[in-house]
C-alpha cells in the first residue's frame, strides 16, 4: 500500500518538476511567467493534436511505429510551448508590458485554446464521452522497463514509469548543474538578479531573457504532455490538468528556485496532492469525509507558505527570488 | 588630432528626451597616462558624457576617438574591447554572487579559465596594485569600499587601460579614500589613464593632474591642477552671475517659525549625511538652502517634515504663530507635523517619484493632501475638485481636464501641481525642493511669484535650489551646506556667487585645519 502510495505520488510529482523546472530556467533570467499553468495546457493538447493525427493517418493503429508515435507528439508539444514562451517574452520583453498581466493572460489564453482544441476533436471523432482516447500513443509513453515487473516493491518506486519521468529528473539535474557549473549559466542568474550589471559585463540581456524563457517553457510544456499521456493513460478531457499549473508555480518557491531540491519537492508535492485518497486505507479508524479531504488537498500550498515564512525569518541571501524578478529592463531608463 | 590623446571627444551632444540636453557640443581629450578630474555640479553632464565612452548610451551626434582612431561604442562590451572599464555610482555587481563570480560574469570560459585561473589573477591584480579582495567573499558581505575595490578589479581584470570613476568617494570614509588614491597612483604610474567624476574640490586638487569642467552640459576648460586654485575651479564651475529680475519683497515683521538645533542625520548607507546643523527659520521669509547635490539636503527637509530619523541631541522647534506655543517636531508623526501647518513640496529628479500618483487626476492628487479631513466612510470629491479646478486657473496649468492622470502632464505643469496642492493646504511653513527643476522660464516666474506670496502671508518658506543666480535673487538670507555641514549663513541682498560658490565646494578654515590634524595623527 505505501509502495503504491509512493509510486503514485511520483506520477502525480512529475508534471509538477518538469513545470517547475521551466519555471526556476525562466525565473532565473527575471521574468516571472504566470502563464505557466496555461503553457503546460498548450503543451498537453499540442501533444494530443499530434498523436490524434498521426494515430488517424494510419489505416490500423496497430502498425503505430514506435519512434513515430513519440517523436510526433513530443515535438508538438514543444512547438506549443515553444510558441506560448515566444509569445510571453515578445510581450515582456520586447514591448515590456507588465509581467503579471502577460502572465496571467498567458494561462486565461493556454487553457481556453487547450479547451477549444480539445473540444473540436472530441467533435470530429464523435464520441459518447466528452474525452478522446488516445491508448495507442499513451502505450508507448508510458512502457516501462519489463524487469520492473519482476523486482517487487524496487522496481515499482523506482523503474516502473515511462521515459518522460526520468527524462524530468535528468532535466531538472542537468538544469541545476547548468546554473550552477557554468558560465552561460552565471549570466543568466546574473540577468535574473542584476540585469543592468550583467548589461555592462556583456551579456546580451534581452537575448537570455528570451532562451531562458523559451527554453523553460518547453520543459514545462512537457508536464502536460507526461500529464495526457501517461498519467491519465492517453485520454484527453478538457479541464482534466486542474491545478497542476499553479502547483508547479509553488513548488518553484518551494524549493528556493533549485531544480535539484524540486525533485524531491515534486514527489512531496505529488503525495500531498493525493494523500487525502489513502487516509482511509492508512488510519482506518480515522472517518474522512469529503470536506476533509479538500482541507488537505490545500497541504501543499500551506507548506509553500511555510517554507515562505521560514526563509523570510531566516533571511538567507541565497534563498531570495532572483533580485529582478518581475522587472522589465531598458539600458537607458534614468 | 593631438598625440598622445587617450580619448579624444568631438562635438559630442546627447539629450535625453525632446527638452532635456545633458551634453551639448562637447570637444576634450583624456591623455594616456594622467587622472583627469571631470568636475561639474550635479546635472552638469559629466556622468552622461562618460556613460558614452563606457557604452550605456550613444550620442546623438558627434565622434569618440579613442588612441587616434573612430570608434562605435555601442555597447559596454565594445567599451571593454578598447580597455575603457568605468566604476559606476551604483555598483554593477550581483549581490549574492562570489567576487569572482563577479569577475566572470559574462566572460568566455576559454579565455578566462575556471574559477581557480580567475581567482589567482584577482590575486595577483591586487598584490601588483595594493587592492584587498577576497575571491570567495559574497558581495553582500562586503563594505561599501570593497565592493568597489571588486569594480576596480573586474575592470583590470578586463584589460582596462582607461578607467572612469563615477564620484568614488562619495561613500568611502576619509582612510578609505586616502587608500584609494594611493592605489589609483600606482595604476597611473603603470600608465593606465584614469578619468574621476568629482565635484569635491580639495580631492581634485589632491589627486588628479588635470582638470576638465562642464557647466551645464558644455565643456567649459580644462586645466592643469597645478596652476588651478579652489577660486579659479569654482568660478568655472558655477560661472558668471547672471541677473535676474526676481521679486524680493522686505517683509518687516518677521517672527521666529522654525528652530533647528544639532540637527545630524545618517543616510541609507549609515554615512553620516547631515552634520550637526542648527540654524532658524522667520515667517515671512525665504530661507535659501545651497550646495551641492547630495550635501545633506534630502536630509535636511525629511527630517523637519519627519521622514528622516535624527540622532540623539537634535531639536528642532516650531513656534506656532498663534498661540506663541513651542513644539517639539522630532518624535512626531509625519501627520501630526503636517497638521501644524508643515508643508513639503519635494520635486525629486523624476518628478513623480514623490508626492503625486501619476496614474491618478488632479483632482485625486489633490484628495491624497486632505483625505483625513474626511469624516464618514464615503470620500468627499467636491472639495478636492474644487481646489483642483482653483490651482488650474490660478497658476495656469495646462491639461485637458482635471481628471486627467498627472502623468500625461508635461513636467512643468506636474509641478505646478504639486506645488500648489502644498501651498493650498495653508501652511505655516513651506519647503520646495528643486521646485523650478526642469522648467521654463515663464513657469519658474510663476513658483517664484507663489513662493513670495507665501512669504508675503508670514509663511516661512525654505526653498533648496540648484541654481545660485536665483537663490541671490530670491531668498533674504541663504544657508550654505557643504559636505552635510552647515557652512555658514548669509544674507542674500549683499552675497556674492563667487562667495557662496566657495562656500559650497570648501569648508571654512577652522574645519579645514581641524581636518589636517586629523591627517597628521593618522599619518604618526
Amino acid at each position: 500500500m505505501i509502495v503504491s502510495f509512493i509510486h503514485r505520488a511520483v506520477m502525480q510529482g512529475i508534471p509538477l518538476l518538469f513545470g517547475a523546472t521551466g519555471e526556476i530556467v525562466t525565473e532565473k533570467s527575471g521574468n516571472l511567467n504566470l502563464g505557466i499553468p496555461g503553457v503546460m495546457y498548450v503543451g498537453g493538447i499540442s501533444g494530443v493534436i499530434g498523436a490524434f493525427m498521426y494515430e488517424n493517418s494510419l489505416p490500423d493503429k496497430s502498425m503505430a511505429n514506435p519512434f513515430l508515435a513519440i517523436m510526433i507528439p513530443l515535438l508538438c508539444s514543444l512547438l506549443g510551448s515553444l510558441i506560448m514562451g515566444l509569445i510571453y517574452s515578445f510581450l515582456t520583453t520586447t514591448l515590456r508590458a507588465n509581467q503579471n498581466v502577460t502572465g496571467l493572460a498567458i494561462t486565461t489564453f493556454g487553457v481556453g485554446l487547450g479547451n477549444f482544441f480539445g473540444g473540436s476533436l472530441i467533435k470530429i471523432v464523435g464520441a459518447d464521452v466528452p474525452s478522446i482516447t488516445l491508448s495507442t500513443t499513451s502505450k508507448f509513453f508510458s512502457a516501462h522497463l519489463p524487469i520492473a515487473d519482476n523486482l517487487g516493491w524496487f522496481g515499482e518506486i523506482f523503474l516502473s514509469y515511462g521515459f518522460l519521468a526520468y527524462l524530468a529528473v535528468i532535466i531538472a539535474i542537468v538544469t541545476s548543474l547548468f546554473l550552477k557549473k557554468t558560465r552561460t549559466g552565471l549570466n543568466l542568474r546574473a540577468v535574473g538578479e542584476n540585469p543592468a550589471t550583467a548589461d555592462a559585463a556583456g551579456v546580451n540581456v534581452t537575448r537570455y531573457k528570451y532562451f531562458a524563457t523559451c527554453i523553460g517553457s518547453m520543459i514545462a510544456g512537457l508536464g502536460g504532455l507526461y500529464y495526457v499521456m501517461d498519467y491519465v493513460s492517453g485520454v484527453w478531457s478538457n479541464d482534466g490538468f486542474g491545478d497542476r499549473g499553479w502547483l508547479a508555480i509553488a513548488l518553484v518557491i518551494f524549493t528556493v528556485w533549485k531544480p535539484n531540491f524540486a525533485i524531491i519537492g515534486s514527489i512531496l508535492f505529488g503525495g500531498l496532492y493525493i494523500v487525502h485518497n489513502y487516509l482511509n486505507q492508512f488510519f482506518p479508524f480515522i472517518p474522512v469525509d469529503m470536506s476533509t479531504q479538500e482541507l488537505i488537498k490545500m497541504a501543499p500550498y500551506l507548506v509553500t507558505v511555510l517554507v515562505l515564512i521560514i526563509n523570510s525569518m531566516r533571511n538567507k541571501r541565497e534563498n531570495q527570488p532572483p533580485e529582478a524578478l518581475g522587472l522589465s529592463y531598458f539600458r537607458e531608463d534614468r | 588630432m593631438e598625440n598622445n590623446a587617450a580619448v579624444s571627444f568631438r562635438h559630442i551632444t546627447k539629450a535625453f528626451g525632446s527638452k532635456v540636453v545633458a551634453n551639448k557640443d562637447v570637444s576634450m581629450d583624456i591623455m594616456g597616462g594622467e587622472i583627469l578630474a571631470l568636475l561639474g555640479e550635479n546635472g552638469s553632464g559629466k556622468t552622461t558624457l562618460m556613460n558614452m565612452l563606457s557604452g550605456i548610451y550613444h550620442q546623438d551626434s558627434g565622434e569618440i576617438f579613442v588612441n587616434g582612431e573612430e570608434v562605435h561604442i555601442n555597447s559596454p562590451k565594445d567599451a571593454y574591447a578598447l580597455g575603457i572599464g568605468m566604476i559606476h555610482q551604483h555598483f554593477k555587481l550581483v549581490d549574492v554572487f562570489s567576487a569572482t563570480e563577479n569577475v566572470a560574469l559574462g566572460m568566455d570560459k576559454k579565455t578566462t579559465g575556471g574559477a581557480k585561473e580567475i581567482a589567482k589573477a584577482i590575486t595577483e591584480i591586487c598584490d601588483r596594485y595594493g587592492f584587498d579582495v577576497d575571491p570567495k567573499k559574497k558581495v553582500y558581505n562586503m563594505t561599501v569600499s570593497q565592493k568597489q575595490t571588486l569594480e576596480i578589479v573586474k575592470a583590470l581584470y578586463r584589460g582596462a587601460n582607461i578607467l572612469i570613476l563615477d564620484e568614488p568617494t562619495a561613500v568611502l570614509t576619509p582612510q578609505e579614500t586616502d587608500k584609494l588614491f594611493a592605489v589609483l597612483r600606482n595604476m597611473k604610474a603603470d600608465g593606465k589613464s584614469i578619468i574621476i567624476i568629482t565635484h569635491k574640490l580639495n580631492e581634485v586638487l589632491a589627486i588628479s593632474d588635470r582638470v576638465a569642467i562642464l557647466r551645464k552640459g558644455e565643456y567649459i576648460d580644462a586645466v592643469k591642477t597645478s596652476e588651478a586654485t579652489v577660486q579659479s575651479l569654482t568660478d568655472m564651475m558655477v560661472g558668471q552671475k547672471v541677473e535676474l529680475d526676481i521679486e524680493r519683497p522686505e517683509i518687516e515683521d518677521k517672527q521666529l517659525r522654525l528652530s533647528v538645533e544639532h540637527l545630524t542625520c545618517l543616510d541609507k548607507y549609515g554615512v553620516t549625511a547631515l552634520d550637526d546643523v542648527s540654524f532658524e527659520a522667520y515667517g515671512g521669509e525665504i530661507l535659501g538652502i545651497a550646495g551641492i547635490s547630495g550635501s545633506g539636503q534630502k536630509q535636511l527637509l525629511e527630517a523637519i517634515a519627519g521622514l528622516q530619523a535624527a540622532q540623539d541631541g537634535a531639536s528642532i522647534t516650531y513656534i506656532n504663530p498663534d498661540t506663541g506655543n513651542k513644539e517639539e517636531l522630532i518624535g512626531k508623526s509625519v501627520s501630526d507635523i503636517k497638521k501644524m501647518g508643515v508643508a513639503l513640496s519635494f520635486v525629486p529628479e523624476d518628478r513623480l517619484g514623490m508626492g503625486l500618483v501619476g496614474a491618478m487626476g488632479m483632482s485625486d492628487n489633490m484628495m491624497l493632501r486632505s483625505y483625513e479631513k474626511g469624516h464618514s466612510p464615503f470620500t468627499n470629491r467636491k472639495a478636492p475638485r474644487e481646489l483642483a479646478n482653483k490651482v488650474k486657473e490660478e497658476l495656469e496649468v495646462v491639461t485637458p481636464g482635471i481628471s486627467t492622470p498627472v502623468s500625461k502632464l508635461s513636467g512643468g505643469n506636474v509641478q505646478k501641481v504639486l506645488v500648489g496642492r502644498e501651498i493650498a493646504s495653508d501652511p505655516t511653513v513651506l519647503m520646495a525642493a528643486y521646485a523650478v527643476r526642469g522648467l521654463d522660464i515663464n513657469t519658474s516666474y510663476t513658483i517664484y511669484r507663489l513662493l513670495n506670496e507665501q512669504k508675503k502671508k508670514g509663511v516661512a518658506v525654505i526653498y533648496v535650489g540648484e541654481d545660485l543666480d536665483v537663490l541671490l535673487a530670491l531668498c533674504d538670507r541663504i544657508a550654505v551646506l557643504c559636505g552635510g555641514k552647515l557652512n555658514g549663513i548669509v544674507d542674500g541682498r549683499t552675497a556674492t556667487k563667487e562667495e557662496v560658490g566657495l562656500m559650497m565646494t570648501n569648508l571654512n578654515t577652522e574645519e579645514k585645519e581641524g581636518e589636517k590634524d586629523d591627517n597628521n595623527q593618522s599619518d604618526q
